[in-house]
């Protein structure tokens, strides 16, 4: 189908677009990519009375590396994360999260900020960003705000930013060096959504665990970080016994929902299962 | 209608000019506006990519982008890919090793294996299956599609 009629506006500044959506009240809608929103124009499941296009702002695309931290632009290009050297460097959690978004034909035009701000239950960089506890910052009329990941994400495509607000920088803390990793996944066929996605951080010294990080995408209407059990692995340490404890812990965690794609029972399983394949690999290449 | 904005654009190096509705897709734009109809459109959602295009040197779906956007943009199509009179290699290996059947994905999938091939130019074939398993095909099975695109990789790498 075809998108309804809008107002189109593209503005040069960050100012000018929150001028934009100031003056329609919430009734525009931010572009970014237009990977999820276009297709919801085309299915006209949206109808906004405008669309504000972020694509013509060039201060909202960068990778800066300081302080311990890197700093992305919302409107950097999925495509230039997977092939940036700081993101292969520092976030290489990231790196791999990013082959599993889609299709090289759609991270030339998805984004960062657009993926999370869209926040699809079963999306890659939400997860990413609650294993590694990011925040996100937005702008609105009202000045500047910086989000954590644990309070971003309310329920299935809502955030806690609000209509008027453009979500303009995602920062992530640099891994630790040798920090080990892996993003698992299944979906029926590669560049789907996931049914389950497990993102998973190791810092190891020995056989010691001094830091666990474990984050689900598809395991319910946002991403679950599961805490209990990374604590287990942080005080058992990483033997195959505290492994099985952990993803047998995971499954309890998660409450997913049934869809066409898959059971809820099937969804919890999985949990349990890619849990422990993510960990057995990040385990793997974790250095210390 | 009042909202016509104006949208300049070259393709395949051609410079053109048009007048849109900022809701008319680039698809519709290429193919009724501008009659270049070698770039397919299937799904109208992004899942296909029988519309891929490459925009700014970079595969793009044209369904999911809108005229306006390619404002300034320089685009190329499936009918840039040949020269002088030649078929692209990857065209040349479509046609040898049985790439298409009736030729609806192909150029989408062209356009998705000459991007691909760019950012990688010798894969192994799991490589390759996960590059074109950005667009659909409901006839060939996908393995002439993986031969073709194999050896295009060979010729294109050989500096034909
Ligand atoms: C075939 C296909 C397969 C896909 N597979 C996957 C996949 O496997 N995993 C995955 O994660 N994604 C997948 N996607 C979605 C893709 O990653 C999108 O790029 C992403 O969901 C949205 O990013 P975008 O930049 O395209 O945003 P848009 O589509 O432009 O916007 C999405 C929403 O976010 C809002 N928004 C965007 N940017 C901002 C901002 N800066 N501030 C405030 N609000 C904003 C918009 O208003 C809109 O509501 C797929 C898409 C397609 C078409
Ligand atoms: S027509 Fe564009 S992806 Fe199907
Ligand atoms: S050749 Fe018919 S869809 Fe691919």
């Amino acid at each position: 189908m075809k998108p309804p009629k809008f107002e189109y506006h593209a503005p040069r500044t960050v100012d000018e677009a929150l001028a934009l959506l100031g003056r329609y009240g919430g009734d525009a809608k931010v572009l970014a990519g237009g990977q999820s929103l276009m297709p919801l124009l085309n299915f006209r499941l949206a109808r906004p009375a405008a669309l504000v296009d972020l694509n013509r702002i060039p201060s909202l695309a960068f990778i800066e590396e300081s302080g311990g931290r890197v700093r992305l632009g919302a409107m950097t290009r999925q495509r230039t994360i997977e092939f940036s050297p700081v993101v292969a460097q520092r976030l290489p959690l990231l790196k791999e999260a990013t082959r599993w978004v889609g299709h090289l034909p759609i991270r030339t035009r998805g984004t960062i900020g657009g993926s999370i701000a869209h926040a699809d239950p079963s999306a890659e960089y939400p997860a990413v960003l609650t294993a590694l506890e990011g925040e996100v910052v937005a702008r609105g009329a009202k000045g500047e705000r910086v989000i954590k990941a644990a309070d971003l994400f309310q329920t299935y495509l809502t955030t806690t930013l609000t209509p008027d607000e453009i979500l303009t920088e995602v920062r992530l803390p640099a891994m630790a060096a040798g920090a080990g990793y892996a993003l698992e996944e299944f979906s029926r066929r590669h560049g789907d959504f996931a049914i389950i996605g497990i993102a998973a951080v190791v810092v190891r010294d020995g056989q010691r665990c001094k830091t666990a990080r474990l984050a689900t995408a598809g395991a319910g209407p946002v991403p679950v970080r599961l805490r209990a059990a990374e604590e287990i692995l942080e005080r058992d340490g990483l033997g195959e016994a505290a492994i099985e404890a952990a993803a047998r812990k995971a499954t309890e965690l998660v409450d997913p929902d049934s869809d066409i794609h898959a059971s809820a029972d099937y969804r919890r399983h999985l949990t349990g299962v890619l849990t422990k394949r993510a960990l057995v690999r990040a385990i793997g290449v974790a250095r210390g | 209608m009042a909202d016509m904005m104006t949208v300049r654009l070259k393709v395949n190096g051609v410079a053109h000019e048009g007048r849109c509705e900022p809701r008319k897709l680039l698809v519709d734009f290429i193919r009724e506006d501008l009659g270049l109809t070698g770039t397919h459109v299937g799904c109208e959602h992004g899942i296909c990519g029988a519309c891929t295009i490459i925009v700014n040197g970079e595969s793009a779906r044209s369904c999911i982008m809108l005229a306006v956007q390619a404002d300034g943009a320089e685009l190329m199509t499936v009918e840039g890919l040949m020269q002088d009179g030649k078929l692209h290699p990857l065209q040349e290996a479509f046609r040898e090793h049985h790439g298409l059947q009736c030729g609806f994905c192909t150029p989408g999938m062209l356009m998705t294996a000459l991007d691909f091939l760019r950012t990688n130019p010798s894969p192994s074939d799991r490589e390759i299956r996960e590059g074109i398993s950005a667009v659909l095909c409901r006839c060939t099975g996908y393995q002439g599609i993986v031969n073709a695109v194999r050896a295009a990789a060979a010729t294109l790498r050989g500096g034909r």
